[in-house]
């Protein structure tokens, strides 16, 4: 137990949990869009739902959920606590300081874009985790898409959040490799291809929906918002 | 060549401290800028004045004793360069120059532009020795060694403690001096029986004295004077893990 503690204690190993975490939550965002790609099936969310239902009804992805909620407040509350104690180490500051020229803007910035995630989460949460698991009258994933889909503030705010998404993963990304000790010479080739895909492509590709659901399906929006 | 300097200058500990501008000319080109500092002082201590308190011996980049902020970056502009590699010619002919001390809560200024660096010997004390025992010297050739490690070993030990990483860290993070003396000992069969318990000791001592944690940002590595690669931090990291996750021997 008290090697455990010590591990907590120390500054790389909170470092380590904010990696193991934020690879957790990078395999659950590939999980999460292979389930949205389904939205492009164009079958009026046929196939989403049933994917939707498969998922809910599986006691395995039920535990896994917990583990995932977990897994967020770890790296979001160590993500606080060491850039809380990582301001406390310079308490006077330089007149002149050139970070700037030495490092990368998102490697800066990752607790802003975090941030802002977090404040996306929320709301994503409370606009179809909420009601479609615990809401008083039963609606479908689909139709709420539709709904929330057609306010452009919305969708806006959907794609600059998911855009900083990006942006905080292509330093997240292969900073959790280096904690982990794993980005070498050998190694750092894939790693940064693999980024590619983890912070370019990804989070692009969850930022299409809402503009593919503003854009063109209005039409079925609207007549479902005539029925509501 | 002529420069408006904005110095930094500090009594002593408890002094508050605060920057003062001098002006010099007559620099020559090829003057290092603790060459051009020597002329400021020269000056000063004319015309009666306290001359500029810097640390400096060797002046050939291999010490680690010099260090200083210049315009904003450890070690003044250029790449691998110590304070004492830097031209005067790297600078435009009038340039303001801002000269500030490392700053970081671990390294107090004792002072001007002097730190007290002892953090770092506090750390080495943890842990960065190997222990040898006496007797006659072992044939050298013995202990095969791979050219690769000793290679690697051998640019982890140009690390010459200057604390370039942790001035330019935006966390005054000393992991790239840390994992310099790790790996340099966790590279070499000489370093192997305290292989364990020296990462564990040096990064308790690292946090102890109050050094952040890293972010990966990589300033450390563009600053080092000795041109550490961050591939070391991975490595410590990588110690670490080993130290923590496999059982004592």
């Amino acid at each position: 137990m008290n090697s455990i503690l010590a591990f907590y204690n120390s500054s790389i190993g909170k470092k380590i949990m904010m990696s193991l975490t934020g690879l957790f939550l990078i395999i659950f965002l590939v999980e999460h869009l292979v389930g949205n790609l389904l939205l492009y099936a164009n079958d009026g969310g046929h196939m989403f739902e049933a994917y939707g239902a498969f998922l809910v009804s599986n006691p395995v992805i039920r535990t896994i959920e917990i583990v995932l909620f977990a897994a967020v407040l770890v790296h979001a509350l160590l993500a606080v606590i060491l850039w809380y104690r990582n301001r406390q180490t310079r308490p006077d500051k330089y007149e002149l300081y050139r970070l700037k020229d030495n490092t990368p803007l998102a490697s800066r910035t990752t607790i802003i874009t975090g941030s802002v995630i977090f404040i996306f989460l929320v709301i994503h949460l409370d606009s179809f985790f909420l009601p479609t698991r615990f809401g008083a009258e039963k609606v479908s994933s689909y139709e709420l898409i539709l709904m929330k889909f057609a306010n452009p503030w919305y969708d806006l705010f959907y794609v600059v959040a998911l855009l900083l998404l990006g942006y905080h993963l292509k330093h997240g990304f292969q900073s959790a490799f280096q904690t982990l000790g794993l980005r070498n010479r050998k190694y750092t080739p894939l790693i940064d291809g693999l980024a590619f895909i983890v912070w370019f492509l990804i989070p692009l590709a969850f930022a299409t929906i809402p503009v593919y659901f503003y854009f063109f399906q209005q039409a079925t929006s609207a007549v479902l918002m005539g029925v509501h | 060549m002529k420069f408006t300097l904005k110095i930094w200058r500090q009594k002593n500990q408890n002094d508050p401290g605060r920057f003062v501008t001098y002006e010099v000319n007559n620099i020559s080109a090829d003057a290092s800028f603790l060459e051009m500092l020597d002329v400021l002082n020269n000056e000063l201590v004319q015309k009666g004045e306290d001359p500029v308190a810097f640390d400096h011996d060797c002046r050939e980049g291999i010490c680690g004793s010099c260090g200083m902020m210049i315009n904003g970056r450890a070690h003044g502009e250029g790449r691998s360069m110590a304070t004492c590699d830097v031209r005067m010619r790297m600078y435009k002919d009038g340039e303001d120059l801002v000269v500030e001390p490392w700053r970081a809560k671990p390294f107090p200024v004792v002072k001007d532009l002097v730190v007290d660096r002892r953090a770092f010997d506090r750390i080495m004390q943890a842990g960065g020795f190997i222990s040898v025992k006496t007797g006659a010297a072992p044939e050298a050739n013995a202990v095969p060694v791979p050219k690769a490690n000793a290679d690697e070993a051998m640019d982890a030990a140009a690390c010459i403690g200057c604390g370039a990483c942790v001035a330019s860290c935006p966390n005054s993070s000393a992991m790239l001096f840390v994992a310099a003396k790790v790996s340099q000992f966790a590279l070499l069969p000489q370093g192997q029986p305290e292989r364990r318990e020296r990462v564990e000791r040096m990064i308790e001592q690292m946090d102890k004295e109050g050094f952040g944690a890293c972010s990966n940002n990589y300033a450390c590595e563009a600053e080092c004077p000795k041109g550490i690669s961050v591939t070391h931090i991975a490595r410590l990291n990588r110690e670490f893990l080993r130290a923590e996750f496999t059982e004592k021997a």
